[in-house]
């Protein structure tokens, strides 16, 4: 069975980046002949000396004609084992934005250092990043060790000094590579040129993780999505609850409680259109019959009785801001989209705005403008079911709309119910 | 314990289910276009699954050319017949007819680029404030940049520095009446996965797809079928090969190439050797500038 693995990468031509995609591209066959073709015609154009695999999915003209990633690009390749999907950001800060985004999603973060200049300013950015977004792996890979003369000492101080960094960060697991990404040691192949190295290279590495228990299977969070009432002659009486499991795993049999009307009723079916399963886990769509016919609509939250996610109007989270036009300030009302319920919100407070190079707080702030992040507490006009987001990213999550441009401006984390 | 990890085709299903079921709850009056190709047919399928056992809650509409395939109009027939659903057509040539569109001339013209206008009005005439399609971003250098939830101002344009930035599984479906939304539940699929998936799934193709003796001739590297819609040029000349089709749309723009594969295996098989991706090796539409695509979406194309 091939595993679907979501992998975020961000970074610079400079580190190697995109010559190590273009490996793990072009060694798992995902280039194509024409593509290839297509790019290296246009690096020629450009008068770039080497090919720049960004022009493969930089497609937009406005990106070609500055040379830039305006966006996250998605790209795919597979091996016999997983099927990865690669959201590729640019490293700078001025695209945190876009780096939050292809994180939020991502079960495993793809970060590169130079082994000449280590841990830098913004790799410890990206690592702040990738913990922030609750990412459960990461990969340090120290590229350019052929520059190093594969020196193990060196590697070693990059491994302690990125180390002793990441202790203040909610990173679970934590893995290094010493790789020449140009060279293709340790990136499909392992490297001839480090027998000191004992680890896998990194292709091996995204192929072995444990993304089995990256999704939480202990809270059982079913966000209604959708009523299905077939009027259909053969299913009459049928009504069912559609959504995604955001947690734990659900039985045919169990007792649940639907949220915010607080009655409980037992599982009676999880249906598919592929027939009835015994028992449902995430990220699986299916449908619930329950016990008791009971009034269900889209925006409830069913859980078990005994475990039940806080239900307040009162929130604190982290926000990464997004938007180009406006900036986030106390007293603003948005919209925010959570689960499959939105709500109105009034920002109460923001208690302060991170330093994501430095990680120091500025509680004088008074706006987060494009890019930053910050602290903040906020009242929605009806209650919502939310975790913690470090404990579920998918009852802790919420993004934040503009409703005069119907844009979306804001991704919010939360940390807990508000005071 | 038990192993609670899907499959990557369970995993990609899942997720189009989710994106289904998510825009057609935030939409009034949403419609899924259906060209007969198989990526539309795999889209089709995951619908019909995210509303089982009810019927699919909304129409079907195909933007019709007048230049098509007679296997994929049967075969468009039959499949929105079995699952019992209704069909709108929008017609290239109705707009032609009444002075809307300009036909192209000469012996490369093609209703391609014509389609945009007739599915534009239809979206306005039904209302229609959802709309899904089968476009996937490994296919195309602009839809790798499009969003899930694609948003489209009253005129049906796209504007791709100023999308929407998509986190987690939460889209923002948000839009005034005159403005739409177009949903893409299979941004994340590869070629591949729909090849492996419309194995599993059984899900019924087209015979175009499968190998096939055909009157050809070849134009840019690509094997044209012989139709009334294509004027041969100079030193064209039709010839019977054995071939099949890796896309299909309209007939003026859709290439074959030979091909042996008459199975789902044997395609499937060709597929992981390929050296070409599947645009470059069967679309004119896209050969005629490095931003065709983006050029043509912007204006309310799919």
């Amino acid at each position: 069975m091939s595993e679907l693995v979501r992998i975020a990468t961000t970074g610079s031509v400079d580190d190697g980046k995109s010559t190590l995609i273009g490996r793990l591209l072009y060694d798992s066959k995902q280039i194509f002949q024409d593509q290839l073709e297509a790019v290296e015609a246009a690096s020629t154009k450009r008068g770039t000396d080497y090919v720049d695999l960004a022009l493969l999915t930089d497609g937009l003209r406005a990106e070609r004609e500055q040379g830039i990633t305006i966006d996250v690009a998605y790209r795919y390749f597979s091996t016999p084992k997983r099927r990865f999907i690669l959201a590729d950001t640019p490293g700078h800060i001025q695209y945190t934005r876009n780096m939050v985004t292809g994180s939020s999603t991502a079960n495993v973060a793809l970060i590169l250092v130079d082994a000449r200049h280590g841990v830098l300013e913004q790799t410890r950015r990206h690592s702040f990043l990738t913990s922030l977004l609750g990412v459960p792996h990461l990969v340090l890979c120290v590229n350019k060790m052929d520059l190093v003369d594969w020196s193990e000492d060196r590697y070693e101080e990059i491994v302690d000094d990125f180390r002793s960094f990441a202790a203040r960060l909610d990173i679970h697991d934590l893995r290094f590579v010493p790789i020449s990404a140009l060279q293709g040691d340790n990136v499909v192949e392992p490297s001839q040129n480090m027998p000191w190295y004992r680890g896998r290279p990194v292709l091996e590495l995204l192929e072995d993780l444990h993304v089995g228990s990256d999704e939480n299977l202990i809270d059982v969070r079913f966000p209604v999505q959708y009523v299905i009432r077939p009027h259909r002659n053969e299913y009459q009486d049928y009504r069912a609850f559609a959504g995604s499991v955001a947690g734990g795993v659900m039985k045919v049999g169990d007792e649940v409680m639907v949220l915010p009307s607080g009655f409980t009723t037992t599982i009676a079916g999880i249906d598919t259109y592929d027939g009835p399963v015994d028992e449902a886990f995430p990220p699986m769509s299916v449908s619930l019959r329950l016990g008791d016919d009971i009034d269900v609509s889209r925006g409830d939250m069913i859980c078990r009785p005994h475990n039940q996610p806080t239900y307040s109007q009162d929130v604190d989270a982290m926000v990464s801001w997004m938007s180009e036009t406006s900036e986030l300030r106390s007293g603003a009302k948005y919209a925010i989209k959570h689960t499959t319920r939105t709500a109105r919100a009034m920002i109460r407070d923001l208690q302060y705005r991170l330093d994501i190079n430095t990680l120091s707080r500025d509680e004088s702030a008074g706006s987060l403008a494009l890019n930053e992040i910050g602290r903040v507490r906020l009242r929605t006009t009806s209650p919502i079911f939310f975790d913690e987001y470090r404990r579920n990213r998918q009852t802790g999550s919420f993004i934040v709309i503009d409703e005069a441009t119907s844009a979306t401006v804001g991704a919010g984390m939360i940390t807990g119910e508000a005071a | 314990m038990p192993n609670y990890q899907l499959s990557h085709l369970d995993a990609l299903e899942a997720e189009s289910i989710h994106i289904v079921r998510e825009a057609v709850a935030e939409s009034e009056n949403p419609v899924i276009l259906f060209s007969g190709g198989k990526d539309s047919a795999v889209v089709l399928h995951v619908a019909v699954k995210a509303f089982w056992p009810a019927r699919l809650p909304f129409p079907v509409m195909h933007v019709d050319t007048g230049h098509n395939f007679q296997e994929v109009m049967e075969f468009r027939d039959r499949a929105i017949e079995s699952i019992g659903g209704q069909l709108i057509v929008a017609s290239v040539q109705e707009a032609i007819d009444q002075g809307r569109v300009v036909e192209e001339t000469g012996p490369r013209a093609s209703r391609n680029r014509l389609q945009t206008e007739p599915l534009l009005d239809a979206i306005d005439k039904h209302r229609f404030d959802m709309v899904f399609g089968g476009a996937r971003r490994d296919e195309e250098k602009a839809r790798a940049k499009e969003r899930i939830l694609s948003f489209r101002d009253e005129f049906g344009q796209w504007d791709p520095k100023n999308q929407r930035p998509e986190l987690w599984n939460l889209y923002n479906s948000m839009h005034r009446m005159g403005e739409h939304i177009r949903a893409f539940p299979i941004s994340n699929w590869t070629e591949m996965d729909i090849w492996q998936y419309v194995r599993r799934e059984s899900i019924e193709l087209p015979s175009v797809y499968f190998s096939h003796r055909r009157r050809v001739f070849e134009r840019d590297g690509m094997l044209m079928a012989e139709s009334p819609y294509l004027t041969l040029i100079d030193g064209e000349e039709v010839v019977e090969k054995t071939v099949r089709f890796r896309t299909v749309g309209d007939m003026s723009c859709t290439g074959a190439f030979e091909s042996e594969a008459t199975s789902l295996d044997e395609i499937i098989e060709e597929v992981a050797v390929s050296r070409i991706t599947e645009r470059g090796a069967s679309r004119a539409d896209d050969r005629t500038a490095e931003a065709a695509m983006e050029d043509r979406k912007k204006m309310g194309y799919f």
